[in-house]
């Protein structure tokens, strides 16, 4: 839609936010480069909804900026606003409305050229899978359905980036995937933005992460970083008849080793340093009945807590 | 862009029951005044009147239907002016206009003239209505393009005041009784005032300003009046749209 010539297509520098006194989004700067997903994470009112209503134009920021493609959002509203699609948290849908006749709104409001509506509206109900529901009302549409429309509007205008406020809220385990698959879709032909706090989706859809609480950006790396946060040099093993800790702590490579249950224990190793082998090795040796060994990956949740309540 | 905002809005309007029943209502309010004003002309006409103080038909029939019209428009109208506003903050729909490339001048103004087309149709009605007379007697032209004039910038200031109302609250409910209250006080207290033409109040009384349209009379003051009414209100509504996205 606009030339190719800016490598980021979003670029917030020191974003900050003030609602009287409390500050719900401080010094936030980050950069989105053309077509990568990018995964907004955090707590419930993290600021994750209040940094998008400002990237997008709907709320001003009481400090700093937002460039889209090199276009200041607050200077030059329009001009930036018509490089974004955007679907809030609560979709913005009329209900009273076909499917049809909302997503032509929907394009003409975006300066789609009234020639190629058409052709807009045929290729976004097509991307989401909505050609059959055309004239149906919104209102008599499922909850997914009505997600899937939500997306169909901020896409039809082919923009440069598409920002997407926790789309999978509320549906059930069947659209989220059908959603997901949509949302990597987008992501090869679009810069995207999605916020959401459920951990394993971030992981599932995105490039990169950027992890918020209370207004503040604590992580901020690829999906590669967060899990290698997350894999953190623990293994999780079972013996069913476990021998004294001392035993285990001698092993090489290992650091510490906690009892978790019964028989479960966690190793801590050094990095780069496995020890599985040597653990099964061993066990074989000595008779510990070895029946549970893996890398200890519960701990997503963990590291989010981890880096969410340091902060 | 403000076409489009318009276009928008009149398709939502046609699409919920509630534009449908206030246009019929009004529709059947004032056919039946036309009706009754025809039915009775005859009565008043040809008995005790002087001929003298006799009026034509147009007037006659017209001036009732006009003049009953700002009452029943300052019932109706804060019924359609609540959506404006109002309804999409409370649907969460706001910001599906306020992230598409349009400005919140173009949003106001767009909803604006998107509701005076709708309640133009009125307008067009009466006047084809009272058009009918000219069948069987010769009627005055003038006097019903006056009038229709007239009532146009009634509607344009009603609608005015009320997305400027509706823009305050989060509930369409709310945004409702205070235009109406607004409107009703306004037109209860130009009346109150009509009687006493020297009274500094007729300069602002909104029916006062009306009443040359229903003679047939164009006073540029008037259509001043209204057009700064008109502009004022969608000014402070632009205002407010703005500090909402200042702060929040």
């Amino acid at each position: 839609m606009s030339d190719t010539t800016f490598e980021n297509t979003i670029e917030a520098s020191n974003l900050t936010k003030n609602f009287g006194k409390n500050i719900a989004v401080n010094d936030v700067s980050f950069q989105l480069k053309k077509g990568e997903v990018l995964g907004f994470l955090g707590p419930n009112g993290a600021g994750k909804s209040t940094t998008m209503r400002m990237l997008t134009g709907n709320l001003a920021p009481t400090n700093g900026d937002v460039k889209i493609c090199g276009i200041d959002i607050i200077s030059e509203p329009k001009k930036a606003k018509a490089l974004i699609g955007y679907l809030p948290e609560m979709r913005p849908l009329y209900k009273e409305l076909t499917v049809n006749e909302y997503l032509i709104i929907a394009a003409r409001f975006h300066k789609v050229p009234s020639s190629k509506i058409k052709k807009a509206l045929e290729e976004a109900k097509d991307r989401c899978g909505l050609s059959h529901m055309s004239k149906r009302l919104i209102e008599n549409l499922s909850n997914g359905y009505q997600q899937r429309v939500g997306i169909a509007q901020a896409i039809i205008h082919n923009p440069e980036i598409v920002i997407l406020d926790e789309p999978t809220v509320g549906l059930d385990p069947i659209q989220i995937r059908e959603i997901r698959k949509l949302i990597r879709d987008i992501g090869r032909q679009h810069s995207v933005i999605i916020s959401t706090h459920i951990l394993p989706e971030v992981e599932m859809v995105c490039d990169r992460v950027q992890i918020i609480d209370n207004g503040q950006l604590v992580f901020h790396g690829s999906i590669e970083d967060l899990k290698a946060q997350r894999r953190g040099n623990k293994l999780l093993v079972g013996f069913s008849k476990a021998p004294a800790i001392t035993k285990l702590k001698k092993i090489k490579g290992v650091d510490m080793v906690e009892k978790v249950e019964n028989n479960m224990f966690r190793f801590h190793f050094k990095d780069k340093y496995l020890p599985a082998e040597e653990i099964v090795n061993l066990s074989v040796k000595e008779g510990w009945g070895l029946y549970h060994i893996n890398m200890d990956i519960t701990s997503l949740e963990e590291t989010f807590v981890n880096l969410t309540q340091t902060s | 862009m403000i076409i489009n905002v318009a276009r928008k809005e009149l398709k939502s309007l046609f699409a919920s029951p509630m534009g449908w029943i206030i246009l019929s209502i009004l529709m059947f309010g004032f056919g039946t005044l036309y009706l009754q004003g025809v039915n009775s002309y005859f009565e008043v006409m040809s008995g005790a009147i002087r001929p003298a103080e006799r009026v034509g038909v147009t007037i006659f029939v017209g001036s009732k239907i006009y003049s009953t019209a700002l009452f029943l428009l300052s019932v109706t109208t804060p019924m359609l002016t609540m959506r404006l506003i109002s309804e999409e903050r409370k649907s969460q729909t706001m910001p599906f206009l306020l992230s598409a490339p349009i400005s919140l001048s173009e949003i106001v103004i767009g909803k604006f003239l998107g509701l005076v087309i709708f309640l133009s149709i009125l307008v067009i009605y009466i006047f084809a209505m009272l058009s009918t007379l000219n069948i069987w007697a010769d009627i005055d032209f003038g006097y019903l393009i006056g009038n229709s004039f007239g009532f146009i910038l009634l509607i344009a200031s009603f609608t005015a005041l009320g997305i400027f109302f509706s823009s305050l609250t989060n509930q369409p409910i709310i945004a409702a009784i205070t235009t109406f209250i607004a409107l009703v006080s306004m037109v209860g207290l130009g009346s109150y005032f009509a009687s006493d033409p020297s009274h500094w109040f007729n300069y602002i009384s909104m029916t006062k300003h009306y009443q040359s349209f229903t003679r047939g009379v164009f006073d540029s003051a008037d259509i001043v009046y209204y057009l700064l009414f008109i502009v004022t209100f969608l000014t402070l509504t632009v205002r407010r749209l703005d500090s909402d996205r200042l702060r929040g």
